[in-house]
């Protein structure tokens, strides 16, 4: 049998914090085949990451490979090296450091040097490898630009990564590490920060150029429906050890370690049964929630919450050098209702203008025309024209939760602090009552009372999410407005956070718009979806009318991208290759919307409702 | 490009005016004037030549018109007795404490000034950069606490103290002479080659005094920014190239991390005249912030107004170059829109 690329045996990273020794990566052993793409899975901090940084050897300062080897066979012939007993700075290193052994990272924005052009950025790494000049390197930049499929790779040279959309971003990251015709490429979390259309035609493009230069991948994500649709062979990790490694057949089919199952018991798919329930690795236990009462009040008569032709512009001024004004039209005659006790689930890519509308919905913003109409059962009010006291009900009613659970806490407040402080700006209740309020909203997230006197630092993501759903339910609100909750969570924690979502909803009687860009999540927590594209709602019906029959092109395309942890039902990549899918005047009649046009919302079945171009709406009338 | 140009200096402009007017009424604030002084006092002498010569200065510079005229005349929109003649046609004034125009008063001043400091900040510049590279990458270090162990030391010893310490030692061990900027034999000399080494050798102590305070302070902020970059993941990607360790440091991080100091060139611009007078008197350095403090306390007010114009002038330039330096740097200002 031929000897695998790359052999990792019994490799053990530890990292020296002050807090003594930290064992990263425990014995880990796998094998990378030839030309295979290898997942390594795990949640955060299971130690796939540095498992890839020692391969590469740019392991951080504390961190040091204490034993095991990592032997690289050079397909272009040669001795295999053991990595592990190469120094980091030798010269053997940095020839394989992007030369052989090259990566890609998450977050292609702060992965790149935002001063230095990606034409520099690229030809660098050829150029550092072999020995060419500017002129050679800049042409083979330009093909390899022109391979990762970039519109214009003469221009692409000379603009800078801010210029370019993720997606692309994306794409020169995986130009820069292919220049150079690596035999190995590892990948980390390379679609995680992207959109599900742009996931879908990256992981295609990873997959051809595979297919054509024949190198190995090592894919480290925390994403089972990636891992369905690209590996060949998958590994699983926890806390620095394998718990199960195998074909992936064998692994979805036939999963046998209880953490993969707990996994894959986590993740939202969309063939789920109505009634059924995520199961999270670790659950979130309540005492007082279950026998938690919704307060009693008077509940509206029409939704509690409405949108009526939202509009909203933004003045965008091309660079202070050419001073020219342009107008964004960020939100299109966006129409919402919100019923009371349910979900409202707004799906769409970045960009579209979902965060604009909950910003407006939230006063944070005021649209250019229309209005938003809240009903707290005497009756809907102009929530834009609401003063006094009026406006302070009206804030105590409506609250956020925010997408990033690490900064939208403040790290110098104690939790009691952060907790109490929406208590204290609206003067509710003494300072006991308080104490026995936040106790009340601890135990309702799961959390112990005894990290009153912690700061934000010392839990995790998922704990600190759960505190800011605290602290928006501290006022007793009628109306959470969800901002991506669960999208800089793991797995294992999104499905805890989305269970805890939905008991307080049913215990408490609350209405949610959700905000998210996950098909799977909006399906597992939704009443009602609407689907939105630069702007426009493209779409919207009930959940089970939306996934059975969508009928929007935008609606097709996003759920054919959204990869499923079900390897029968792989992603159609033939078909979201074709795809501008989020170009409104490119959509098929009868979608087409022209530019400066609205068109106009039609019903298709009840409760279903979808935009169509301005001709159709004429003929319609 | 051309528009932005435009608009800054018209708002340039606009500030220095603002400036003048109140660096002119508030050197006026105060009861009386230089001139007003000191015909007072010859009166009781009883001279009358000078008393002539007083009156006529007061004439001259229309001293007994409302402050109003007296700013506008100065700064040159209005005719005085020899028609439009002030700031903006270049006439910068007379100096009633030295009687002479305020040229021939600051002329040499004003350049030595520039070359002390202007060698004091390339002194904390080339002393600074390096130990910072070398603290923010071994972090925690021995070398690292000693870095800023003594740094702290230099900010902390008070300037005038370490200058009189040198200038000892100097004299004592290299007879470098005490004081000035070059030995008094070469005063009111014209510029030779003897005189050139003379004040080459009495810049060494002024250099070494005024930049060892700022050393301590630009390691600290280099060390700190230095910091923040080399944990950026865009430095991973640079050595996961395979870029060497220096080469990945200096093209990636370290570039990044002189922005901040490139935006505060139009703050060090006027420190570069101001700054420094405590060891200016001390060593006797013939430079204006010394000329400045008389002038202010004596209420000479066509000299003081001049040199706190002439400083707020090199604000304004110093803050334009800067951001012009930046959008020149950083393509993110050159082209991001500034929402």
């Amino acid at each position: 049998m031929e000897a695998p690329l790359l052999s990792v045996r019994e490799l053990t990273v530890d990292f020296n914090t002050d807090a003594g020794n930290f064992r990263a990566v425990n014995g880990l052993t796998l094998d990378i085949p030839k030309g295979k793409t290898v997942a390594l899975v795990g949640e955060s901090g299971s130690g796939k990451s540095v498992t890839a940084q020692a391969i590469l050897q740019i392991l951080s300062k504390k961190a040091r490979i204490t034993s095991g080897s990592i032997v690289f066979n050079d397909p272009r012939g040669g001795a295999a090296i053991d990595i592990a007993s190469l120094p980091p700075e030798s010269d053997a290193m940095h020839a394989l450091r992007g030369g052989r052994i090259a990566m890609i990272f998450q977050e292609p924005m702060t992965s790149l040097s935002p001063l230095h052009t990606i034409g520099d950025q690229i030809s660098e790494a050829l150029m550092i490898h072999s020995d060419v000049d500017q002129a050679k390197a800049n042409q083979s930049t330009m093909d390899v630009l022109a391979r990762v499929g970039f519109p214009d790779p003469k221009r692409a040279l000379k603009t800078y990564p801010f210029e370019l959309s993720g997606g692309l971003r994306q794409r020169a990251m995986i130009a820069m590490a292919l220049i150079t015709r690596p035999a190995l490429l590892i990948a980390d979390e390379p679609t995680t920060a992207l959109d599900v259309t742009t996931q879908a035609q990256i992981l295609d493009l990873i997959k051809e150029l595979q297919v054509e230069t024949g190198m190995s991948v090592l894919l480290i994500t925390h994403d089972l429906g990636v891992v369905a649709n690209v590996a060949d062979e998958v590994v699983v990790m926890y806390r620095g050890r394998i718990m199960e490694a195998g074909s992936r057949e064998n692994i979805f089919r036939n999963a046998q370690h209880a953490y993969l199952q707990a996994l894959m018991r986590a993740v939202p798919r969309f063939a789920m049964e109505e009634n059924e329930r995520l199961t999270p690795i670790r659950e979130v236990t309540s005492s007082t929630l279950a026998s938690a009462n919704a307060p009693e009040r008077v509940q509206p008569k029409g939704p509690i919450l409405k949108a009526e032709h939202l509009t909203k512009c933004f003045t965008l001024r091309s660079g202070w050098f050419s001073g020219k004004a342009q107008d964004i039209r960020a939100v299109s005659e966006v129409d919402l209702a919100l019923p009371a006790g349910k979900t409202l689930g707004l799906v769409g890519e970045s960009g579209c203008g979902k965060t604009t509308v909950s910003k407006i919905i939230m006063r944070a913003l005021n649209p250019n025309s229309g209005r938003v109409l809240f009903d707290d059962g005497t009756g809907p009010k102009d929530v834009h024209k609401l003063e006094g006291d009026a406006l302070t009900a009206y804030r105590r009613s409506v609250q956020f939760i925010f997408q990033d659970p690490f900064s939208s806490l403040n790290p110098r407040m104690t939790v009691y602090e952060l907790l109490t402080e929406p208590l204290r700006i609206h003067d509710i209740g003494t300072s006991d009552e308080r104490y026995e309020r936040v106790k009340q909203l601890l135990d309702m997230v799961g959390l112990d009372q005894r990290s009153l006197r912690r700061y934000p630092h010392s839990f995790s993501g998922g704990q600190r999410q759960r505190l800011g759903i605290a602290r928006a339910l501290a006022l007793e609100p009628r109306v959470l407005l969800c901002d991506e909750p669960v999208s800089a969570l793991d797995v294992s924690v999104q499905a805890q956070v989305l269970n805890l979502l939905k008991d307080l909803q049913s215990a408490l009687g609350l209405s949610y718009l959700f905000v998210s860009h996950n098909l799977a999540v909006v399906d597992y927590i939704a009443d009602t979806i609407a689907v939105m594209c630069r702007g426009y709602i493209v779409e919207e019906a009930p959940k089970s009318s939306l996934f059975r029959n969508p009928v929007h092109p935008y609606t097709q395309a996003l759920l054919a991208a959204v990869p499923d942890p079900d390897i029968d039902r792989p992603l159609d990549f033939a078909k979201l290759r074709t795809g501008r899918f989020s170009q409104p005047s490119e959509w098929p009649e009868p979608f087409r919307i022209k530019p400066g046009e609205f068109g106009l919302m039609k019903e298709i079945e009840p409760g279903h409702k979808v935009r169509v171009g301005h001709l159709t709406a004429q003929e319609a009338a | 490009m051309i528009r932005f140009l435009l608009r800054r200096i018209v708002t340039m402009g606009v500030t220095l005016l603002i400036i003048s007017a109140l660096v002119f009424f508030i050197i006026k604030l105060p009861p009386g004037d230089f001139l007003s002084n000191q015909i007072a006092e010859l009166r009781a002498q009883g001279e009358s030549a000078s008393i002539a010569k007083a009156e006529f200065l007061i004439k001259q510079y229309g001293l007994d018109k409302p402050a109003w005229q007296q700013y506008l005349v100065w700064i040159g929109v209005m005719p005085g007795p020899n028609g439009f003649s002030g700031l903006l046609q270049g006439d910068w004034g007379w100096s009633f404490e030295y009687d002479k125009p305020v040229v021939d008063v600051i002329g040499d001043a004003l350049w030595l000034t520039l070359l002390v400091n202007f060698a004091a900040v390339i002194f904390i510049h080339v002393v600074s950069i390096p130990i910072a590279i070398y603290s923010a990458t071994r972090q925690y270090s021995i070398g690292d606490y000693l870095a800023t162990f003594i740094g702290y030391i230099g900010l902390a010893t008070p300037s005038f103290l370490l200058a009189l310490i040198l200038l000892y030692y100097m004299n004592r061990w290299f007879g470098v002479s005490i004081g000035g900027l070059y030995d008094a034999q070469y005063a009111g000399e014209p510029w030779t080659w003897a005189k050139m080494q003379s004040l080459l050798s009495h810049l060494l102590v002024p250099t070494i005094v005024i930049g060892l305070g700022g050393t301590a302070a630009m390691i600290r902020r280099m060390r700190a920014n230095l910091l923040d970059e080399l944990g950026k993941q865009y430095y991973v990607t640079a050595k996961a190239k395979g870029l060497g360790p220096t080469k990945a440091l200096l093209k990636y991080p370290f570039r990044m991390s002189l922005n901040p100091f490139i935006a505060d060139i139009g703050n060090l611009l006027p420190h570069l005249v101001s700054g420094s007078v405590l060891v200016s008197l001390v060593l006797s350095l013939p430079t204006v912030g010394p000329i400045l403090l008389s002038a202010l306390k004596s209420q000479d007010q066509f000299l003081a107004g001049f040199i706190l114009m002439f400083v707020a002038v090199l604000t304004v330039v110093g803050m334009l170059v800067s951001d012009l330096l930046l959008a020149g740097l950083d393509p993110r200002i050159r082209m991001g829109g500034g929402r």
